[in-house]
């Protein structure tokens, strides 16, 4: 990089600085205030780090050509996926904990469950899955396209600033500063600072995928820029408010009422479609047929399910608006188009799976790809769920209860988690250049605690899930009401204990994740199992 | 192959999935704002009055609605535990919705009335006092936090920006409705600018201490209570012709 390029980014971040400054002294609130200090800091520091840089920049860059691989941005995304994973699964644990034992709300205002809970939803999609799709494609888009990132440092723009969005979310719920719209909580200067980090990451993505050195452009860069482009709109038009001051944390959403609902989950359903499927199938495009050493299976079914996946995933969002306000006809349209969408959604699965074909037997030995297809096994298991939950008189059942919740998370923990965490295993000795990883007995480890998890929180919010429903439902012989609301609220009890127990086995697996990758990327190999290694070869 | 082609321009791979994934929103979204049977008319509903705007900004500020709806669907055992199934005209001025997704707790779409500003202070400082088996967070600071109001005539003008009839009179005297609300002193104009008589609502407009701590507090309690008690109370369901083909949607 040039030294003039350096200081016009310097010059940029310089006046960001300023505009902090500016809006610390004016704020409004609290929330406000914190935010606009955080802003400046990371100026600040941001600065320095320029500043430290420039001096000898262009001796050591040079040389760099498009050959190689800008690995760095990639290994401080995998760093940080797994360091959110640690924290959202602990948070995750914790809120579930506050609904088995009440008072661990203590009762204040920033320890509340309504407050910590978007704090875990956050830290789990955008921080741990946000980092892990970040890092990947970032990783993949090189590899796949034989060629550098585009756009010299933009890519550790995108990687600090989107860290800056997470740590500023995530304060911002504990203060109290949110809109009020589930999975889309930020407040409106968040969301502008998000649009930015997000048109760079895009800038970045593209721009790689333009300059590539091979003619075809692979399927798994497919998905991952349809997730860009499509979580890019879904966050702009969710996101439109008038704030009540440019130096106040409110804002008013643009929609109200039904509008304004169908809106939120045409956002939210497709957060799950872009952001928790097509990206982490573009994900699973290349770390399966990677570590399986297996071509993907069918080129013409990646293909048709690409394009079957993107088109209907966006029609379903109104299944979460079953029986409400919203027009009929939407409802039923959102039915229909989610049914079919089961079609394309395991398509994916076959094709993930089907890849192993031949190769079957390295499940038995190979902890990282057994980590990889259970991924998709789970895959599977909630993309058919889901479509069946979406029938509208199922969903009369199932709707405002855990059964929801049960579905979120074995999609969340089941798909989202396995499949990062087995990319996370297949990237660091590769990224560190380590011969293997410190242990694969802790990998086998993870991997059955983790299994073992979900079950529980599966199947402990299946039971209290249609129970709860049933419970609301049941009529006595002469017509009345059995039950009163709290009765109901009462017999979930061992089911929320069960569940933060299955959150917990999630959790120390997790802290295995974590202590196996710092003990390989510090070159490390666990005692006794190198000699196991070999004498399995 | 023709897929070939596509695979091999990123500018054409670009526009097509954009365009693939734009169809379903324009669909289902864009129609419900040109159709006339999008939302109910009915009448009864009116803009928040300051006090309970503010009681609902404090209802989103402390995630309520992670775990209760605001939306009664019409099934036989909904109705009889929460009341009418709800309209999209009662969360028309509503920005943002919160319908809700979950309920950890019951539906508050239509809480207003039910229980005593008494009941629910308790509640809300400790609910375990009153309910034993909640799972509630307690939310005693609520009594003690005085309510900022001072910009309250800037929410309504941000709101008025999207569309919420708040008119100069309302915005003028945002302060003072608030103060007369919870004071349930000098009460005319509130009722004149929110009452009854120009809504056509089914309930007049609440005016007393709602936080129980005296006419001259007035801290975020005052300012929840009066929004949960103003809840699902504005439209006259004696009036409301639920089989009439205009509110069939």
């Amino acid at each position: 990089m040039s030294i003039p390029m350096r200081m016009v980014q310097m010059g940029l971040l310089g006046v960001f600085g300023l505009l902090a400054l500016y809006m610390a002294a004016n704020a409004r609130d609290t929330a406000f205030a914190v935010h606009a200090w955080i802003f400046f800091a990371a100026a600040v520091l941001g600065l320095f780090w320029m500043a430290r840089q420039t001096s000898y920049d262009g001796v050591r860059k040079q040389g760099v050509g498009d050959d190689e691989y800008m690995m760095d941005v990639v290994k401080a995304g995998v760093i940080a996926a797994v360091f959110w994973a640690v924290v959202g699964f602990a948070m995750g644990v914790y809120v579930a904990s506050e609904l088995a034992w009440p008072f661990l709300n203590w009762d204040t205002s920033n320890t509340n469950f309504g407050r910590l809970r978007p704090v875990h939803t956050t830290a789990v999609i955008f921080a741990f899955g946000g980092n892990a799709l970040i890092a990947t494609s970032f990783y993949v888009v090189q590899r796949t396209n034989r060629t550098r990132l585009a756009f010299g440092n933009l890519a550790w723009f995108v990687f600090w600033g989107y860290q800056l969005f997470i740590v500023l979310a995530a304060t911002g719920y504990v203060l109290g500063a949110t809109q009020g719209r589930e999975y889309a909580e930020p407040e409106w200067y968040v969301d502008i600072w998000l649009a930015i980090v997000w048109v760079a990451y895009f800038l970045v993505f593209f721009g790689t995928i333009v300059k590539r050195k091979v003619k075809h452009i692979y399927v798994a860069n497919w998905f991952y820029l349809s997730f860009i482009i499509t979580v890019a709109m879904l966050h702009i038009g969710n996101n439109l408010a008038v704030p009540v001051s440019f130096f106040g944390s409110k804002s008013y959403s643009l929609l109200s009422g039904a509008p304004d609902a169908i809106t939120q989950w045409w956002y939210g359903h497709n957060a799950v479609g872009f952001f928790l499927t097509a990206a982490f199938l573009g994900m699973m495009y290349y770390f399966i047929p990677k570590q399986a050493d297996r071509p993907v299976y069918s080129y013409r079914l990646s293909i048709i399910h690409f394009w079957a996946l993107t088109f209907i995933y966006i029609w379903a969002g109104p299944h979460h608006l079953h029986y409400t306000a919203l027009p009929d006809w939407v409802q039923t349209l959102g039915m229909v188009m989610s049914v079919i969408l089961w079609m394309p959604s395991w398509g994916g699965m076959i094709n993930g799976l089907m890849t192993l074909s031949g190769a079957w037997d390295k499940l038995r030995t190979d902890p990282i790809l057994r980590m990889l297809v259970i991924s998709v096994a789970f895959y599977g298991m909630s993309t058919f769920e889901g479509p069946m939950m979406s029938i509208k008189s199922v969903n009369a059942l199932s709707h405002y209860t855990d059964w929801t919740v049960g579905h979120v998370h074995s999609g969340a923990l089941g798909w989202v988690g396995m499949i990062s965490m087995g990319a996370v295993y297949y990237l660091v000795p590769r990224l560190w250049g380590r011969e293997r990883l410190y242990s694969y007995t802790l990998v086998s480890w993870h991997f059955w605690l983790a299994t073992l998890g979900i079950v529980l929180y599966a199947a402990s919010m299946w039971v209290s899930g249609i129970m709860q429903g049933l419970m609301w439902r049941e009529y006595d012989d002469q017509g009345f009401l059995v039950y009163s609301f709290v009765e109901t609220v009462e017999a979930m009890h061992p089911y929320y204990v069960i569940r933060a127990l299955g959150g917990t086995f999630f959790l120390v697996g997790g802290l295995l994740m974590a202590y196996n990758v710092w003990q390989t990327i510090r070159g490390r190999v666990r005692a006794g199992e190198a000699a196991l290694v070999e004498a399995r070869a | 192959m023709k897929h070939d082609k596509i695979e091999r321009s990123a500018t054409l791979l670009l526009v097509l999935s954009f365009l693939v994934v734009t169809v379903g929103g324009l669909v289902e979204i864009i129609p419900l704002f040109w159709l006339n049977n999008t939302i109910e008319r009915v009448k009864g509903v009116r803009p928040y009055t300051p006090l309970e705007l503010a009681g609902r900004n404090i209802y989103i500020r402390e995630g309520c609605y992670l775990c209760h709806s605001q939306m009664i669907r019409p099934f036989r055992d909904e109705v009889e535990r929460y009341g009418h199934y709800s309209l999209a005209a009662e969360s028309m001025y509503d920005h943002p919705f919160q319908w809700g997704s979950k309920r950890t707790g019951p539906d508050l779409a239509r809480v207003g009335g039910k229980y005593s500003d008494q009941w629910h202070v308790q509640h809300l400082i400790d609910p375990r006092a009153v309910v034993p088996e909640s799972v509630m967070p307690g939310y005693p600071f609520l009594a003690k936090t005085e309510l900022k109001f001072d910009d309250i005539a800037d929410h309504l003008k941000a709101l008025r920006i999207v569309g919420v009839p708040y008119d100069d009179d309302m915005i003028r005297n945002a302060k003072a409705d608030l103060i007369a609300q919870a004071s349930g002193e000098d009460t005319e104009g509130l009722i004149k600018r929110y009452g009854k008589a120009r809504w056509g609502s089914a309930t007049e407009v609440k005016a007393r201490d709602f936080g129980r701590d005296g006419p001259q507090k007035i801290t975020e309690m005052d300012a929840l209570v009066a929004y949960m008690q103003m809840l699902g109370t504005l439209v006259d369901f004696k009036t409301f012709d639920t089989t009439n083909v205009e509110n069939l949607r």
